[in-house]
């Protein structure tokens, strides 16, 4: 090791916002940590950890409200320019200009950063060869997909060789190939460049690449380490253990993950489930809690130490993580009868102009089953859903849900269905109770027996009924949109993306709500880009490009891809390039 | 019976929410009566076709006793007011132009011998054209103050003009104007909050969730288009109190008939705003679409301008305009006292514009696609 100084170092740094209530939260809390020059480091933490405020920071776009800051030896307060001159920044929405052509987004980040002309053709030749667009260079950047604008914006921050590179979740909304691609380039770059890179990810499995990794958690930095090293903190209470024949995994983590005294965190995985336990728990309450399974120690990922170090975090601060809905508290609906599909899709067909959103997909779902529709971002599930909520008219084909097509069905036959939209989609400026009021109202619940069901749900979903709907957290909101939608009792419950954007706690305690839900009756069906997520569900579709590649139970379509063990994401991987490789085959015979 | 108690039900569940979310907002509540106030009390004091002040310049080379008498009673009225007493005739045309001198009195040099002669005595007078409004109503009185001097001298014409203006004696513009606010001011804010309301919900992606509960399109459009309605006439009420209470004018007609004349105009307004709404994919568009046709609608509507002058197609295009429909019936049953046998052929064009707007904006809900 040389004697260069480190390329960060911060000396407890804190920065004060005002929240939505306009009370003033600290964003970040005094931290202290320094950054070894040449090395890959990852800030990882949940959403509102403070990852993008501390990137912003770095980057001399925010001042600080104490600490020292300094950057490349240099102190951000006195002399943000010439920091700024030797780094580049990308930040989680890059400001691509969607109407100029890729190389006109080149040529003008050149032209803005004073990149000379004769170093320039070598340099883009050399980034559009890395990112794969070079056969794309006269579309305009609107056009392009989630994964390659983000490839775009990559090259666009890297038209000159900076000293540091700051990247803010460059992964976030893109599709798993694409992810991978991106991680390759910048790994690339490390090797042939030595360039000095930071990387916040919410994603553990980009955080194991790095040499040195961050905790973040509400502001405050939780350890600190190389991959390895963090790992250990899990070491010897990570298991594995297989449900009795015929019990659905997510059965048994559903069990695990409601008793938090014992169990740190749990999720289903290929048919079994996999935990973390407790380091102080009791052991007679534990043996009781898995009954005759027994438990399998297994290998120690980062991912465990990540889910200990928080929840232990978010205990010490508030007492307990949000707690998640106990079973058995939401009311079963008033099915209908029958066993049939209750979701029937046939030959459906979905174009925009010239461009096939959905491409001839046919699939049923059964009565109480947890359906997934998988797929990167701009595969065509939320085409495909809308057309199912009747919120978009399909080109062809045949479409019914709960034995109607609720597009042309009467008002009625919506009554029979919930809906919970990506966004948070209901009424921001006022209280959560008037939004139930009136969503019962639109339902059709009338007198006692709305005010009946309105405080029944506030209840069943731990929700105050005077906050100001807008004013609540992420997972707060999730759980009233999801309130609302089941306020009818509905025999069907959409989800369009509902865990994109909380944090993995909270995506626990969500899904810990829909397994309870399935439990009493109510069939679900669910859209995700979290691959690990199919494990939750009965059976899955995966989408890519519009077209369904593969359909059945998450261990059906894991064998499929070839690979029985591994994580979901892999297998999605493989699916989809063996789909798209069998495309160009295709093509090339014909 | 039941099904139409559960649709009852059902719409009043939406106009509860629209209105409070709309009265959930501090900064709402003062939209919704700040600018009916302020805007009126504006209308009523500024937007005037009166001249109060009228400066002018004298170029007198007649220097007579006649010419200063001339002069006197143009001072005499309160309304002139001489701003420069020039010397040379080439002083006429920079006072007029840097508008120092709204119009400028020429006397010529055997002004006092032609009208001592009883021969025709000339006057010159020269306005500035530049605003045709301000310059003709100057020329009236300058009309009157020379009749009154004729008369006097015995030189009476041999036809008198007795002016008698019917529903405003005194032909005060505030009696013209004020009434037509309560219609056109209203409007704007109804037709803006109107295109906002699905705009807003399109845009916040609170749209779909309402598309997907039991709620007809039809009946999110009542939903939606009663508290619109509601504030439109709410605001009317501001600027009716304004006009007869601080401003005095008196009302002849019905309040109650007042008021169902602007429930039609009102319902029609709405329509187009929804229609507007139903449209827009964004409030951007939205509030763009409503700032383009807000001033061909005041143009069109004969608040100013006659309809009667305007090119035979632009009369015809009139009767898609409520607001033509809106101050004509204001008007007459404030300041006339009409009945609603006089005002019924103004309620049909409203009907129509209403019938045709809300069902579109119903049907756009569902079938215009983002």
């Amino acid at each position: 090791m040389t004697d260069t100084p480190p390329s960060v170092v911060i000396e407890g740094l804190s920065k004060k916002f005002d929240g939505p209530d306009g009370k003033p939260f600290a964003a970040i809390d005094d931290i202290t940590l320094s950054i070894r020059p040449g090395t890959l480091t990852a800030f990882v933490g949940p959403d509102g950890a403070g990852k993008t405020t501390l990137m912003r920071m770095m980057a001399g776009l925010l001042r600080p409200d104490t600490g020292t800051l300094r950057v490349l030896d240099t102190d951000l307060r006195t002399d943000p320019q010439s920091v700024q001159n030797r780094i580049s920044y990308m930040p989680q929405r890059f400001g691509l200009y969607e109407d100029l052509s890729i190389q006109e987004n080149l040529d003008l980040y050149a032209d803005l950063h004073g990149v000379p002309l004769d170093v320039r053709k070598e340099r883009f030749a050399r980034l559009l060869a890395m990112t794969d667009l070079a056969g794309f260079t006269t579309r305009p950047a609107g056009k392009l997909s989630g994964g390659m604008k983000q490839k775009l914006g990559l090259a666009c921050t890297l038209v000159r060789v900076p000293d540091l590179l700051l990247l803010d979740e460059p992964s976030v909304g893109v599709d798993p190939l694409s992810r991978r691609d991106l991680w390759q380039i910048i790994e690339q770059l490390i090797e042939e460049e030595g360039l000095s890179v930071i990387v916040s990810t919410a994603y553990m499995d980009e955080a194991e690449r790095c040499d040195q990794v961050f905790v973040l958690n509400r502001g405050m930095k939780l350890a600190e380490g190389t991959p390895a090293e963090l790992t250990k903190r899990a070491q010897g209470l990570t298991y594995v253990v297989t449900p009795d024949a015929g019990v659905p995994a997510r059965d048994l983590q559903a069990r695990l993950i409601d008793a938090p005294d014992l169990v740190v965190d749990a999720v289903p995985s290929g048919g079994q489930v996999r935990f973390i336990r407790r380091p102080d728990c009791d052991e007679a309450g534990f043996a009781q809690l898995l009954h005759d399974c027994a438990p399998e120690p297994r290998e120690e990922e980062l991912e465990d130490a990540f889910m200990l170090l928080l929840r232990q975090h978010d205990e010490a601060v508030q007492g307990s993580a949000i707690t998640p809905l106990a079973a058995g508290t939401v009311a079963p609906p008033s099915n209908g009868n029958g066993n049939g599909p209750v979701i029937l899709v046939r030959d459906l067909v979905r174009r925009f102009g010239d461009f096939t959103a959905v491409a001839n997909t046919s699939f049923d779902v059964r009565r109480g089953e947890i359906f997934g529709l998988l797929g990167p971002n701009g595969a065509g599930k939320t085409t495909t859903f809308r057309m199912l909520c009747g919120l978009l008219p399909a080109t062809s084909g045949e479409l019914q849900v709960a034995g109607v097509n609720l597009r042309k069905a009467r008002a009625a036959a919506r009554a029979r269905i919930g809906y919970v939209a990506q966004k948070f989609s209901l009424y921001s400026n006022i209280s959560v109770y008037e939004n139930l009021d009136f969503f019962g109202g639109a339902y059709g619940l009338r007198g006692s027996r709305r005010r009946d069901r309105v405080r029944e749900i506030i209840r069943q979903f731990d929700l105050d009924p005077d906050a100001q709907s807008g004013n609540l957290p992420l997972g707060y909101k999730q759980r009233l949109a999801m309130a609302a939608g089941l306020l009818h009792e509905p025999e069907i419950l959409f989800l369009d993306e509902p865990t994109s954007g909380i944090d993995p706690l909270a995506r626990r305690a969500f899904w810990r709500t829909i397994t309870s839900l399935s439990q009493s009756g109510v069939t679900i069906v669910v859209t995700t880009h979290f691959m690990e997520e199919a494990e939750y569900c009965d059976r899955i579709a995966i989408q890519d490009a519009g077209h369904l590649l593969a359909l059945g139970t998450p261990r059906e379509v894991r064998e499929r891809s070839g690979l029985r063990a591994g994580h979901m994401n892999e297998a999605f991987i493989a699916i989809v390039e063996q789909a798209r490789a069998a495309e160009r085959e295709g093509q090339e015979a014909a | 019976m039941e099904a139409i108690i559960d649709t009852l039900a059902k719409i009043f569940s939406l106009c509860r929410k629209e209105v409070i979310a709309l009265l959930k907002d501090p900064a709402n509540r003062v939209i919704l009566i700040g600018p009916a106030l302020v805007q009126s009390l504006l209308f009523g004091y500024a937007a005037t076709f009166d001249l109060k002040h009228v400066p002018y310049a004298v170029f007198d080379q007649s220097h007579s006793a006649a010419s200063t008498e001339f002069l006197a009673r143009l001072d005499g009225t309160g309304i002139f007011e001489r701003e420069a007493t020039l010397t040379t005739s080439q002083q006429i045309a920079p006072v007029i132009r840097d508008g120092r001198a709204l119009m400028a009195v020429s006397f010529p040099a055997d002004f006092a011998s032609d009208l001592s002669a009883g021969r025709e005595a000339k006057v010159q007078v020269i306005f500035d054209g530049r605003n045709s409004t301000t310059a003709g109503a100057a020329a009236g009185y300058v009309n009157t103050v020379i009749a009154a001097y004729n008369r006097e001298r015995g030189a009476a014409a041999p036809v008198v003009v007795e002016r008698r203006a019917w529903f405003n004696p005194n032909l005060d513009s505030r009696w013209q104007i004020l009434p037509a606010m309560i219609a056109t001011l209203s409007m704007l804010q109804t037709l803006l909050l109107a295109a906002l309301s699905v705009a807003r919900e399109r845009e916040q992606g609170t749209f779909d969730q309402l598309l997907v509960t039991p709620l007809t399109p039809l009946q999110i459009l009542v939903g939606k288009a009663v508290p619109s309605v509601l504030v439109g006439l709410t605001q009317s009420t501001i600027i009716l109190m304004i006009t007869r209470f601080w401003f005095h004018i008196p009302m002849e007609g019905s309040v109650w008939l007042l008021y169902l004349g602007l429930l039609g105009f009102t319902s029609a307004s709405v329509g187009i705003g929804m229609s507007i709404s139903a449209l827009a994919l964004n409030m951007q568009q939205a509030m763009l679409y409503t700032f383009f046709i807000i001033l061909p609608l005041a143009l069109l509507s004969g608040l100013i301008t006659p309809v009667r002058n305007m090119p035979e197609v632009l009369q015809i295009a009139t009767y898609a305009n409520p607001l033509r429909f809106g101050v004509d019936l204001v008007r007459r049953i404030y300041l006339e006292g009409a009945g609603l046998g006089d005002i019924a052929h103004d309620f049909l064009p409203l009907l129509v514009v209403a019938s045709v707007t809300m069902p579109l904006a119903a049907w756009l809900f569902r079938n215009r696609l983002a």
